[in-house]
């Protein structure tokens, strides 16, 4: 029997680490993609030993999107056929983090969408023989409405969110899914130091997104109660909520 | 997440003055502060892990298994691993963790300061026997490989040395190999304390897995009355390994009200307990989950206790007039109104430490769950380390929030200077300052 194998793109960030275990449990061949080597070393040792049949690792700065040709390739020549890509890096800045700094501001985009959006067209592509195959992406569900506190991040998820609808119109009658992951505040070192009501732990976000990925889907929100109070804030009509504060 | 850590008693309440949360053990870097404690999943009973107004490093994240040899059942992994994490990936390949407490939602890194006993101590000693390695991260930056045969008293002082010497990365341990998920458990009654006791010293000759339920609300002759549980792994291989584990059945969401378990409703409860079970023998095959792991099935039960939270009194008296101690460190607690169910009795064995502070000595080990009280509760107890000290005996730092610092420092005096040779001066905790900040003589 061929092994599956999933390609995990910022795989140290937390959500990635709780995916990648189910995917270890699986004896699935994982390829990891992150900047870190000592955190890559620790994590394919940890997969390894839940039992993942094979672990690759590529070191790259994801934002240098020059290199994005050659992260397809390797991946793709240690995977065979590749099941599964998770494209999971991002950075959380809030507004008043980045708002004396421009360049500050324009990094966050390229980071969650600049190299974001040039990935999932590569891998989309790059799936495009196989007729067969899922390119998962996280964004979030800060990307429905642009909020006071938090609207370049948002930004930056809403454009990957449309760039992911359109991508799956045009790739889904190819037999290849994009799947949009939209997340609330999860437990991770990127939440790290925010108060945050609500909170989900990684390993129920982790659990929803292999799910959702087994059964094809286009769109999940994870914890699944986020669906419907986006639904809410989206209804909101403008002239109320600019008066809100968050 | 920032919040206030706590431990598993919610006794003291305590505020750290920054948390660090370690997301790999390569990153951590403690800004020279000047106060740090680690900290795991917070299952220490007191303060232990707590460090008020100083650091917390929180080490949960740093979970990641390094190395796992299925065939010599020799496993590597980061401090922050749980028990329970590495259950579900050493069971299914025949492989137990060789010493475990009563729950599994532990860290290798707190299994390691505190030096954790179970139910086999009788055959095994304590977990710090079975640490073949562990890596320590200094304040001064350096990182340690500490073993036996390196860095060798480094190595004793960091087994049960409460995270005092430096923030424990990695460990490696030996795991024990089984055939099946299965238990056979025999449970006995037994009608008094001497009763108990004999029966344990039969049990523990044969038997892995040894402990003792006692009612500590009855008196007179059935004073320590009780029933005895022993264990032991079924050696017929079965598809039960890679069977899945059930997690908690319930969760308590929130503080119980403080009545519930008060002296009538735990007097009702220890009744019941005892009287459950009609047979004066049973035998039973049970899964390990609940043979070792009975109250892991109710999710945050420490909240049964209520806002003021709970203290756990553990001690060990040498076993010579062993039984006498005992009966007056119950009469002494049921003098001063102390109420606990699910008091437990074991039998330490001889076998050694590796750990300077280890806690466990051969003898007799009771343990108490404590809904807090008044001054009368506490002035009860400290009577209580009289006596335990008075015989030679120790409490537990894991379990402790209040024995006074000159009565603990006595109850280690053989020990305690050698451990200090080797603590690391920006570590530091709220139990340890307790201990050495406190000049007044109580002897």
């Amino acid at each position: 029997m061929r092994i599956s194998s999933i390609v995990i793109i910022g795989a140290t960030s937390g959500i990635a680490q709780g995916v990648a275990r189910l995917y270890a449990e699986r004896g699935w061949k994982i390829f990891l993609v992150a900047r870190n080597a000592d955190a890559l070393q620790a994590m394919a040792s940890d997969l390894k030993s839940r039992g993942a049949s094979d672990v690759g690792v590529l070191i790259a700065d994801l934002c240098d999107t020059t290199r994005h040709g050659e992260i397809v390739s390797t991946a793709s020549r240690f995977s065979g056929n590749i099941d599964v890509v998770l494209i999971a890096h991002g950075v959380l800045k809030n507004q008043q983090e980045i708002d004396n700094d421009p360049n500050a501001m324009l990094k966050v985009f390229d980071v969650n969408a600049v190299s974001t959006i040039s990935l999932m067209q590569r891998f989309a592509s790059a799936l495009e023989p196989q007729k067969s195959g899922t390119v998962a992406v996280i964004s979030s569900v800060a990307g429905e409405r642009g909020r006071r506190t938090l609207y370049t991040y948002g930004a930056t998820k809403a454009a990957v969110s449309h760039f992911a609808a359109g991508l799956r119109a045009r790739y889904l009658p190819l037999g290849i899914n994009i799947l949009n992951i939209k997340p609330g505040p999860v437990d991770t070192p990127m939440m790290a130091g925010r108060t945050q009501a609500l909170i989900a732990p990684v390993s129920a976000v982790a659990r929803d997104i292999v799910r959702a990925i087994d059964s094809r889907k286009g769109v999940i929100y994870t914890p699944w109660f986020w669906r419907h109070i986006m639904t809410i804030i989206k209804m909101i009509p403008e002239r109320i909520f600019v008066k809100i504060n968050f | 997440m920032n919040q206030a850590p706590t431990s598993w008693g919610r006794y003291p309440q305590s505020h750290a003055a920054s948390i660090i949360d370690a997301a790999w053990t390569h990153e951590i870097d403690t800004n020279d502060a000047a106060s740090v404690i680690a900290y795991g999943l917070g299952r220490s009973y007191g303060d232990v892990c707590l460090n008020h107004d100083g650091t917390v490093v929180r080490m949960h994240r740093c979970d990641r298994i390094l190395s796992f040899d299925h065939d010599t059942g020799i496993v590597r992994a980061e401090a922050g691993l749980s028990i329970a994490d590495l259950l579900r990936v050493c069971v299914p390949h025949g492989w137990f963790i060789p010493v475990t407490p009563g729950t599994r939602y532990v860290t290798l890194g707190g299994a390691v300061a505190n030096d954790i006993h179970g139910k086999n101590h009788h055959r095994v000693g304590t977990f710090g026997r079975h640490v073949r390695a562990l890596t320590l991260l200094r304040s001064t930056g350096d990182v340690l490989r500490c073993a036996p045969t390196e860095n060798s008293e480094l190595f004793a002082a960091t087994i049960a040395g409460m995270g005092l010497t430096g923030i424990v990365l990695d460990v490696e341990i030996a795991l024990l190999p089984i055939a099946s998920r299965r238990i056979i458990q025999e449970s006995i009654k037994a009608r008094s304390l001497s009763e108990l006791v004999e029966l344990t010293d039969a049990s523990d000759a044969e038997w892995d897995y040894t402990v003792s339920w006692i009612d500590v609300m009855s008196r007179g002759s059935s004073l320590g009355r009780g029933l005895v549980l022993r264990g032991r792994f079924s050696e017929v291989a079965d598809a039960t390994l890679k069977a899945p584990w059930k997690g908690p059945l319930l969760s308590i969401p929130s503080e119980a009200p403080g009545w519930l378990l008060s002296t009538p409703t735990i007097k009702i409860f220890n009744s019941v307990w005892y009287n459950k079970q009609l047979a004066r023998q049973s035998r039973t095959l049970i899964d390990l989950e609940p043979f070792f792991y009975p109250l892991d099935g109710i999710g945050n039960w420490n909240l049964l206790y209520g806002r003021r939270g709970m203290l756990q009194y553990q001690c060990v008296v040498p076993n010579t007039n062993g039984q006498e101690v005992m009966r007056e460190i119950l009469r002494r607690m049921q003098l001063g109104g102390i109420s606990s169910f699910l008091a437990v009795l074991k039998k330490f064995g001889d076998l050694p430490s590796p750990g300077i502070m280890s806690f466990p000595r051969p003898g007799l080990t009771l343990t108490l769950d404590i809904p807090i009280g008044g001054q009368r509760m506490f002035d009860a107890l400290d009577d209580c380390d009289r006596i335990v000290h008075s015989v030679g005996g120790r409490v537990y730092a894991a379990k402790d929030a209040r024995v006074r610092g000159s009565m603990f420092r006595s109850m280690y005096s053989d020990v305690i200077d050698r451990f200090r040779q080797s603590l690391d001066p920006a570590m530091s905790s709220s139990f340890w300052r307790r201990i050495m900040n406190d000049t007044k003589e109580t002897m």
